[in-house]
């Protein structure tokens, strides 16, 4: 992470201007470099050779984390790399400044900025808090005109930014929207208009406001550089016949996911027309109404999927009108990754789907396929790494179709599991346990126990032994979210086994201070930890004051912090941000009982100081 | 109050009150706005208090799904507007997909509240109607019901106001 090492960069640099110089390596006593290379003649030109060779040796180094090991070597090699690094990844764009990064990187072709953080995306901040693209691509318009790869996410992006990208950077290629918001069809257009090189442009979990343009009619004509065009999450109509133009014209197309204004029927022309597709996103997946009972013959769905012979990935399936499901079989043993949870498809729908679905690695669904849905998916899918199971009925209190049954026999099925995300009404921990002893690869555990600080269903025991045995036995974890009923105990145990654990989800759980303080002084490789909900205090949030230097983000809202202990770290981590607000944007609470609570902290490691752009709510201590 | 069955919908069921939820059964929709959660939880929510009256309040953000999804599944099922008129001391909430066009909505408004309504004319609006019914849609802005097509007005309306009286007339002869 970017952010990360240029902190590192700030002190090692430091450091490092003290080294000796790499030929002289005699472990005589320390000569301090000079800061200007010009005054030192033969090692100059030695120097400027290797720095030549280095440079086309760095040039094949992609992984961020051993780039920013080469560049702590010394000055040199931080400047190499500073020069061939084309990638660039910020977790959290207020880390930094756009201007540092444009001095120190020169040549950046590809860009990932992350703005709010996770919780944001559950109502938990108010709006306009901030993240806005807008200075990034200011200063990146006029940094790096060769600029060819924005991702972004959880970022607020305008219409206008989008213009200013589309029209500042010639070569631009690929264009990533992940849970973006603020921008509408508009802003689309203009970047399918202008960016006349495209070849990705995906809006995925985005809020797309309708402005009623006809952005697919605004592609360019002729034949396009398309590979990839994502809009499912686009809640407005589109123009078909123009989609289905473009898709003709498009021959290098290989990814198509189309939002739920796109009818069965129509789902047909587009494959009939792109059977090179790999993935593909079904739109509604059930016939418009306008053909119900018109009596003309319906198109071979099943035909059309057959003849995507290179097709491994489907999602979609918005609306889905069950019947029509078995149209997919002809595919189902090439496919490597099968998003259905935005359908209500029910066990008997599902297994005679799934029992052919041999290859699949990565599972999204609903929990309406139920526990013998998922034994469906044990018996099939040996090579499953990634399960999500999402509720179809998001509240406390609802029926609960997923169970510990269900996760148990995940376990003994697919143990290649790597990552599960996994929503239930209630849970035991012999199935916790189960699933940590079976699946030794995992390295995602996220589990959201719905009802609010519900025990073990079946014992009424807390569900610490549960997690605790994931932490024991998943030594590879480096992701944990929690929930149900928790003691200190279960944050003594993560603390303890937590090695790799990297982010940490806390909602409703714990009993005092200790439960954060375990954490703390745990979980060696902690970056972000997020906590809603949970009796930690003043005491727990001091514990961690050696640590927040290292932390990329922590969260903690209805918490039980003062302001008080918020200004103490804000004083003692000047390289700290701590930013304090309440859940509305209303102005400060006049409350006076409650001046001095905090309902949200976020505090967060930055170069640059606090940000300028801070809404009157946020109060930055 | 007597409650009536209009379209079969049973308008107790879709009435909002200012009691407290759990004190009578109220259906709470899924997607209300939800209630703040409390500056110190200091209580434990245990088993046994979930198993009482199925009128829990909403806590924001739990269980922890984006709202995109919670909608997406919600496409189907249904969508409740708020629907309030100038002078009446009640708000009404309906369920706008159990309305297939103009003609059934504005029937069923004009049973709820008792007032009757004239011909819509794209030229005129309401003209020569005692009340005049109007939207709040996605950006925010007061429209006239029966501007736009129906699917459009269905998917964008977020609640519906009936002005009567000096405020119809001036809206109408602003259009």
């Amino acid at each position: 992470m970017a952010e990360e090492d240029l902190s590192e960069m700030a002190k090692d640099v430091e450091l490092h201007l003290k080294l000796d110089p790499p030929l002289s390596a005699n472990n005589k006593p320390s000569r301090s470099f000079k800061t200007s290379s010009s005054s030192s003649p033969p090692p100059c030109d030695t120097s400027h050779v290797l720095e030549n060779v280095l440079e086309n040796v760095l040039k094949f180094l992609e992984s961020r984390r051993d780039r920013n090991a080469v560049s702590l070597v010394c000055r040199s090699w931080y400047r190499v790399e500073a020069q061939t690094r084309s990638e660039v990844f910020i977790g959290n764009c207020y880390s930094l400044s756009p201007a540092r990064l444009a001095r120190r990187f020169t040549r950046v072709r590809s860009l990932f900025l992350k703005g709010k953080p996770r919780f944001a995306d559950f109502n938990l901040m108010p709006p306009d808090w901030g993240a806005r693209f807008a200075p990034w691509v200011a200063v990146t318009a006029k940094a790096y005109p060769w600029l060819e790869k924005v991702t972004l996410k959880r970022m607020f992006v305008t219409d206008d930014d989008l213009a200013l990208l589309a029209a500042s950077f010639p070569g631009f290629k690929e264009l990533v929207l992940l849970c973006c918001e603020g921008f509408g069809t508009s802003g689309v257009a203009v970047v399918a208009n202008k960016c006349r090189q495209l070849k990705v442009l995906d809006l995925i979990e985005s809020e797309v406001t309708d402005d009623e343009v006809d952005w697919i009619s605004c592609f360019p004509e002729g034949e396009t550089h398309l590979e990839s065009l994502s809009f499912d999450c686009v809640e407005s109509p589109i123009n078909f016949k123009a989609l289905e133009r473009l898709v003709v014209r498009s021959p290098f197309l290989k990814k198509l996911r189309t939002n739920r204004f796109v009818s069965l029927e129509e789902l047909h022309r587009l494959m009939v027309r792109a059977p090179q597709l790999t993935s593909l996103g079904t739109g509604s997946f059930s016939s418009s109404t306008e053909n119900a009972g018109q009596g003309e013959q319906e198109p071979d769905y099943a035909s059309a999927f057959r003849a995507c012979r290179s097709l491994v990935c489907l999602s979609g399936f918005r609306e889905l009108a069950a019947e029509y499901l078995p149209a997919i079989s002809p595919v189902c043993a090439n496919l490597t990754s099968i998003n259905f949870s935005y359908a209500n498809i029910s066990p008997d729908v599902f297994r005679p789907i799934i029992r052919n679905c041999h290859n699949v690695r990565v599972f999204w669904a609903l929990d309406s396929i139920c526990d013998e849905g998922l034994q469906a998916v044990a018996a099939t899918c040996k090579e499953l790494r990634e399960l999500r199971i999402f509720p179809f009925d998001p509240s406390e209190d609802s029926e609960g179709p997923v169970s510990g049954l269900g996760l148990q026999a995940i376990s003994e099925g697919c143990r290649k599991l790597e990552s599960i995300l996994y929503f239930c009404q209630r849970m035991t921990n012999v199935a916790v346990t189960a699933m940590s002893e079976n699946c030794p690869q995992l390295t995602v555990f996220r589990l959201c126990i719905m009802g609010r600080h519900r025990p073990d269903h079946v014992t009424g025991k807390p569900m610490d032994d549960g997690f605790g045995a994931i932490v024991k036995n998943c030594k590879k974890l480096t992701r944990l979210a929690v929930s149900g009923l928790l003691t200190d105990k279960a944050f003594s145990l993560i603390g303890e086994y937590g090695k790799l654990i990297r982010t940490l989800s806390v909602a409703f759980a714990g009993d005092s201070d200790m439960g954060l303080r375990y954490i703390l002084e745990g979980c060696p490789k902690l970056e972000k930890l997020e906590i809603r909900d949970s009796p930690f205090g003043d005491a727990g949030l001091r514990s961690g004051m050696h640590r927040y230097n290292d932390m990329r983000f922590v969260w903690m809202s209805s918490c039980r912090l003062s302001r008080g202990s918020c200004s103490d770290i804000a004083r003692a981590l000047p390289s700290v941000v701590v930013e304090v607000f309440g859940s509305d944007d209303d102005d400060v609470d006049v409350d006076e009982d409650n001046a001095d609570y905090v309902e949200i902290l976020y505090m967060y490691r930055s170069l640059d100081g606090p940000r300028k752009d801070a809404p009157k709510f946020v109060t930055i201590l | 109050m007597a409650y009536e069955k209009v379209n079969e919908l049973n308008l107790k069921d879709t009435e909002l009150r200012l009691g407290l939820p759990g004190t009578e059964q109220v259906k709470e929709e899924q997607d209300v706005s939800c209630v703040r959660s409390n500056k110190r939880q200091l209580q434990s929510d245990n088993e046994e208090e979930s198993t009482t009256p199925p009128a829990k309040t909403q806590i924001v953000g739990w269980p922890p799904v984006r709202s995109y999804r919670k909608n997406s599944n919600n496409n189907n099922s249904v969508s409740y507007v708020k629907v309030s008129m100038d002078g009446a001391p009640y708000l009404r909430k309906i369920d706008l997909k159990t309305y297939k066009n103009y003609a059934e909505l504005l029937k069923a408004l004009e049973n709820m509240f008792k007032f009757t309504i004239g011909e819509y004319c794209e030229r005129e609006g309401y003209k020569g109607s005692e009340v005049v019914p109007t939207y709040e849609d996605k950006d925010g802005d007061w429209m006239l019901v029966g501007d736009v097509p129906w699917d459009m007005f269905s998917s964008s309306c977020k609640r519906l106001r009936i002005m009567k009286g000096s405020d119809a007339l001036a809206l109408d002869s602003a259009l």
